[in-house]
């Protein structure tokens, strides 16, 4: 399954890009299993996505949390909280 | 109903936009507009956001708003990109038969815009140097006041 996976402010900075579309490895069915794969790529992706309490994250554009399922969503997005406003 | 909201690089007109939602027939608007600091040595600071998602956002958010005080009328203006202190960033407006509505509405729009619109924000010092900007405990408790149980 292809997910578009973007990432936002300091997440963005240490990964080294702003988005990518990855095939998601079969058996990984929720959120926290995609970062925990990215993580796993070690350099930028283990720096940024290493510690879960930092982040958050938006399922087609509804923030969702760690656990939930993927279910076909077509795009991930992962970021630190917002600070807008 | 009428809700008007954006995510844009351009600075708006307050004036404009108050004026609109005076013509809805209300008896009162209230608004509040966020400014990009001065001082502490900052140049300028950047927002960051994803657009659509924003507009998402921004939309969920001022109908709860419309919902909750039967507003004649609700204005989320929030820019991106680079600005300069004195630059203004975000603008929430409302429109109510009267002014308690109003300005509660108000703060709703600006707590939750701030906790739940995705924009982030970096200070750009003079020398250059770049700090992202942490989520406020307090604005997530600004926000979780107006929490139904």
């Amino acid at each position: 399954m292809t997910l578009t996976i973007l990432y936002f402010a300091w997440v963005r900075e240490k990964i080294g890009r702003d988005g990518e579309a990855l095939d998601v490895p079969a058996g990984i069915m929720d959120v926290a299993g995609v970062v925990g794969w990215l993580a796993s790529r070690g350099g930028g992706y283990a720096e940024a996505l290493g510690d879960l309490a930092r982040l958050r994250y938006a399922l087609d554009q509804a923030f969702v949390g760690p656990d939930a399922p993927l279910d076909g969503a077509r795009e991930l997005a992962i970021f630190p909280p917002v600070t807008g406003g | 109903m009428s809700l008007r909201v954006a995510a844009q690089e351009a600075d708006f007109d307050v004036g404009a936009e108050l004026a609109r939602l005076e013509s809805l027939g209300g008896g009162g608007v209230a608004s509040f507009t966020g400014v990009v600091r001065g001082g502490d040595g900052l140049a300028a600071l950047y927002l960051e956001t994803h657009p659509a998602m924003a507009v998402r956002q921004l939309e969920a958010i001022g109908a709860e708003a419309m919902a909750r005080w039967s507003l004649l009328g609700a204005t989320l203006l929030h820019r991106h990109g680079r600005l300069a202190p004195g630059a203004r960033i975000v603008l929430v407006a409302t429109a109510a038969r009267h002014r308690a509505a109003a300005l509660e509405a108000c703060a709703f729009l600006i707590d939750w815009a701030k906790t739940r619109a995705p924009f982030w924000k970096q200070e750009i010092g003079a020398d250059g140097g770049t700090r992202w900007i942490e989520a406020r405990a307090e604005d997530d408790s600004a926000a979780a006041r107006w929490l139904r149980r």
